[in-house]
């Protein structure tokens, strides 16, 4: 069995979730405090992913970053480097299909955050830094994570835009989901049922390791 | 010492605009719910930016429309003491304690040494690695306090400290938090919507209705001889009449149809008379023979409270008007009604005294 399709699913999952964790986390914190109107408009278009179809998210993508439009161009004339039909073109899809999941989890955690907590923190003299990653990220961890979490999930499972822009290179840009349906439709069913039995541990073990980590969580917090 | 506010805030309901100063002592800010007392506790902090005016304290402008002067919360060094204490849940008790150092006091050993100092002297030791969330109400509310005194504040602000307690622990948090406050050097302010405590802790206190302040006066001066009609209410008064002036110096109680005499001059802007419930008294039928300053009202209701009983009447002048405006709130003790009981026989008909130096003219 080649195990390809599981470190690309993999790397591609980790490298988003990273991306999807910061830029999810900052968009969630910054579009808070923006003017009623202008929230509305950035928080539509950036769960927009979560509900459009993934085939639609590809479409847009490729839209950007094909050879021969004018980001994908410019960055090939600049760089030597296609943007799609890569093993990181699988990123992108994952990037975008998981940021909604981290933006909107992380949001509704800051939203129930006592800001009352961070008030204090500065008339005490701390600097937003440390109330931000100190107080204000510890007292979010729950959802944070949850959020986290659901993203990895999420990027790892991502096919539709995937096999849009990254396509199915055995060897190249194979994922688990692009392998999976590669083998079922050529009737190789026992090792498609393989490679979904893989795929059903790796998030058997994520969502066991949240719920362990939640656990020890509240423990520590009644120990102290 | 000194704290200098004048400060404009449109609150969408209301516009805050207060104004008063506090030189040394505790000074208090007495106030409904929602009237702005907290709002101004937190534009002071500069948590909240008012929309105009200045803020100073002992020679720092803080802020100052005019001047475009505005200093971060950070460059204040007030203590704001929060409703719910504040406390970071994820520390404990020690490294929520660190955090009021941490700004200042680089030399690990020295800091150490400070917070184990206050926790001995806010009775914390043992509870070091205490989370928050397993700290009695009091034991956080110390934990608090010393946080803020660590950060060694120019002023003390203390946004109701003890509405999250429970009545049977106030009295001793309180007697504790007075002694904090009286070896504090600086200013206090503190923000409350319960007389008693202020009129126990505080040396002086602003009334504060609907975002407007009246000026800062000792303590004593509110209860024995409040200005306004608002100042009244919050010390405590329960009856109130619109009134006038008469010729013969006595003041007319609209809403009662009585005309009193009265031992003080009327303030400028005149308009109420308030009378507090217990200083006013019931007379026996047969004990009454001048009439001056008394009453003749329809009994409407008994009420028995824990230590007193409260009679509600009409006077018999009075205007029809929705109910219970226009009626006499009678407080009187158990001792007391139970000799007026022996004298009478409280029936329809109930003779109210108000003694002339009992009328506050308020405005």
């Amino acid at each position: 069995m080649d195990w390809f399709p599981l470190y690309n699913s993999l790397r591609i999952a980790l490298i988003s979730s990273v991306i999807v964790f910061f830029t999810g986390i900052f968009a969630a914190y910054y579009i808070a405090k923006l003017p009623r109107f202008l929230k509305g408009v950035l928080d539509v278009v950036l769960t927009l992913p979560l509900v459009l179809p993934p085939t639609v998210v590809g479409y847009f993508l490729l839209l950007l970053f094909g050879p021969r439009r004018p980001f994908g161009a410019w960055f090939l004339s600049v760089f030597d480097t296609k943007l799609v039909m890569t093993w990181y073109s699988g990123i992108f899809a994952a990037t975008v299909v998981a940021f909604p999941l981290m933006y909107r989890t992380a949001r509704g955690a800051f939203e129930s955050f006592d800001e009352t907590l961070a008030y204090s923190g500065q008339t005490l003299g701390l600097n937003n830094a440390y109330i931000f990653w100190r107080i204000r990220m510890p007292a979010c961890r729950q959802g944070i994570l949850a959020g986290a979490v659901l993203a990895f999930a999420r990027a790892l499972g991502e096919y539709g835009a995937t096999s849009m822009i990254a396509g199915y290179t055995p060897g190249k840009t194979a994922t688990i989901s692009t392998t999976v349906y590669q083998l079922w439709r050529t009737d190789n069913d026992a090792l498609a049922f393989r490679w979904v039995l893989v795929n059903v541990v790796i998030s058997a073990v994520v969502l066991l390791a949240v719920n362990m980590l939640e656990r020890r969580d509240r423990a520590s917090g009644k120990r102290g | 010492m000194s704290l200098y506010v004048d400060i404009k805030k449109d609150l969408g309901s209301f516009v805050l605009e207060t104004a008063f100063e506090a030189d040394g002592g505790v000074t208090g800010i007495l106030g409904a719910s929602g009237c702005g007392k907290s709002m101004t506790l937190r534009c002071i902090a500069g948590i909240m930016k008012p929309d105009e005016g200045r803020i100073e304290l002992d020679g720092t402008v803080f802020f100052d429309s005019a001047k475009k002067i505005d200093l971060k919360p950070q460059q204040r060094h007030v203590g704001l003491l929060f409703q719910n204490y504040a406390l970071f849940p994820n520390m404990t008790v020690k490294q929520n304690l660190m955090t009021g150092l941490l700004p200042y006091e680089k030399d690990k050993k020295k800091a150490a040494a400070a917070i184990e100092e206050m926790m001995k002297r806010f009775y914390l030791t043992g509870l070091e690695k205490h989370r928050p969330s397993q700290l009695s109400g009091g034991q956080q509310q110390r934990v608090a306090l010393a946080r803020i005194l660590l950060s060694k504040p120019g002023i003390l602000m203390l946004d109701e400290p003890f509405s999250a307690l429970d009545s049977f622990l106030r009295w001793n948090l309180e007697m504790e938090l007075t002694h904090i406050i009286r070896e504090f050097e600086g200013s206090t302010l503190f923000v409350s919507h319960s007389r008693e405590e202020v009129y126990r802790v505080c040396d002086r206190v602003c009334v504060m209705d609907k975002g407007k302040s009246s000026p800062a006066v000792p303590v004593k001066e509110l209860f024995e001889s409040p200005r306004s009609k608002a100042a009244a209410l919050l010390s405590g008064c329960k009856n109130f009449s619109a009134a006038h002036m008469e010729k013969d110096g006595c003041v007319f109680a609209e809403d009662w149809g009585v005309s009193l005499e009265c031992r003080k001059e009327a303030p400028e802007g005149f308009c109420h008379i308030g009378v507090r419930s217990h200083y006013m008294m019931l007379i026996p039928s047969a004990d009454v023979k001048d009439r001056k300053n008394m009453v003749l009202c329809d009994l409407v209701d008994i009420v028995e409270d824990v230590f007193s009983i409260v009679v509600m009447a009409r006077p018999k002048g009075a205007k029809e008007a929705a109910y219970g405006a226009g009626l006499l709130r009678v407080e009187v003790t158990k001792e007391a009604w139970e000799a007026f009981c022996q004298k009478e026989h409280p029936d329809r008909e109930i003779w109210v005294r108000i003694a002339p130096e009992d009328v506050m003219l308020l405005e």
